[in-house]
């Protein structure tokens, strides 16, 4: 894993995350979801934008995600998948 | 009314007769059709709204149409012959391989598995795949996971790529599609209806293919849940070994049970959960009555919500410019 995504900082990620579900899940017109909203709960994800959401993770900060963590802990806002990166990265 | 184990237990005569009434008023009346044209896999919900146009409608303007195709479980046909004795209906077989061939269905839906195991080899090897099931135990996501069954008796399991993932659902569809239009090549051709066979937890949790099992002209089980279809079961005298059988998808070369395929939870919990939950029942009470801890009924409510929820659009009319404005 290259250094600069190892020591990214918690914003840095914040952003590539929210960036991504900005332009790759949510309509253009819709409200931007903040970073604490559930996207599941409120159907902004679903079972296929989730394999898109998993596959976007694991190539842009280079880490692999077990079955085991694919959950609504980890993943089911902004700023769980950004404390779910973060952890992911220091180990 | 206060939740209890028998919240759905249903007048099953009662039902049977208001059922009867509907399905005569809508086919004679409000589509002007002659008959049902039934697609019959020797399940419980497609037997039951078969008997249910018998006792409409008569035996006479009543045909059961069985596809197999070079997947489906050998019992499926045979099921389906039981029954159309029992009720004294026609029967046409159509074996859908060869068009499914000529659609691509296996070629493309073994593309796709291939992409994500290399070396399956669907000559002996037959694939299925699955959500996460005991979705009581923990909240997880409702992910597929593809499962390849090897000829020496191996299993390997393996999340899927979006890509993948989208095109063995794709190539799969193609099964009820081809099915739907065959149902309504029988329709047609002798002026009469087809008649649906899916029942409320497949119609409002999205367990179905729009335009394909969902293409129909009547829905007349789509308001009762399974564990309801079943007390209709008994009533209409199903023959045992259709309402014993346990219901699978007949769609992947592996077998594969509807629980596993989709729903999460076994039928009983599963439906209870939901008449709780749309009767506003607290899960403190819910979880008391089924035996079930109040984290369980919870988890249950929030993953029945979230796929009625994800699949609204499946129900959906096409879209016109009314719904825009």
């Amino acid at each position: 894993m290259k250094e600069s995504i190892k020591n990214m900082e918690s914003e840095k990620i914040a952003e590539k995350v929210e960036s991504f579900i900005e332009k790759d899940v949510v309509f253009e017109q819709e409200a931007k979801p903040s970073r604490d909203q559930a996207l599941l709960e409120t159907g902004i994800i679903d079972s296929t934008s989730i394999l898109e959401l998993v596959a976007f993770l694991e190539e842009t900060f280079g880490i692999t995600i077990e079955d085991e963590e694919l959950l609504p802990a980890n993943l089911d806002s902004i700023d769980k998948i950004t404390s779910f990166v973060s952890r992911k990265l220091s180990t | 009314m206060q939740f209890s184990r028998n919240s759905l237990r249903i007048d099953a005569q009662e039902t049977s007769e208001q059922l009867g009434k509907m399905i005569l008023t809508q086919i004679r009346g409000t589509l002007k059709k002659g008959g049902a044209v039934v697609g019959i896999s020797g399940g419980i919900d497609s037997s039951v709204v078969a008997a249910l146009c018998v006792e409409a409608l008569g035996p006479s303007r009543v045909v059961g149409v069985m596809m197999p195709e070079k997947e489906s479980a050998g019992e499926s046909k045979d099921l389906a012959v039981v029954l159309a004795e029992k009720f004294g209906f026609e029967t046409v077989v159509e074996e859908i391989s060869g068009g499914l061939e000529g659609l691509g269905c296996y070629r493309r839906r073994n593309e796709a598995v291939r992409a994500v195991f290399p070396d399956f080899d669907e000559s002996r090897d037959k694939c299925k795949i699955t959500m996460p099931s005991n979705i009581l135990e923990k909240d997880t996501f409702n992910i597929f996971t593809l499962t390849v069954e090897k000829a020496d008796g191996r299993i390997e399991s393996k999340r899927m790529p979006p890509s993948a993932y989208l095109q063995i659902v794709a190539a799969s569809n193609y099964k009820q599609r081809m099915r739907m239009a065959i149902l309504y090549y029988h329709a047609e051709k002798r002026n009469w209806a087809v008649v649906g066979t899916g029942n409320k937890d497949e119609h409002m949790q999205g367990f179905f293919v729009k335009y394909g099992d969902g293409g129909t002209d009547l829905k007349p089980i789509a308001h009762l849940y399974k564990t309801q279809i079943y007390q209709l079961a008994v009533h209409l005298g199903i023959p045992e070994e259709i309402i014993g059988r346990i219901p699978t998808t007949d769609t992947y070369s592996a077998e594969v049970t509807q629980e596993e395929f989709f729903f999460g939870m076994d039928f009983y919990n599963m439906d209870m959960l939901w008449y709780a939950m749309e009767h506003n029942v607290p899960p403190e009470e819910a979880a008391e009555v089924l035996n079930l801890t109040v984290e369980q009924v919870e988890r249950g409510y929030t993953h029945i919500k979230r796929k009625i929820k994800a699949t609204e659009y499946l129900r959906m009319r096409p879209l016109g410019f009314e719904e825009y404005q």
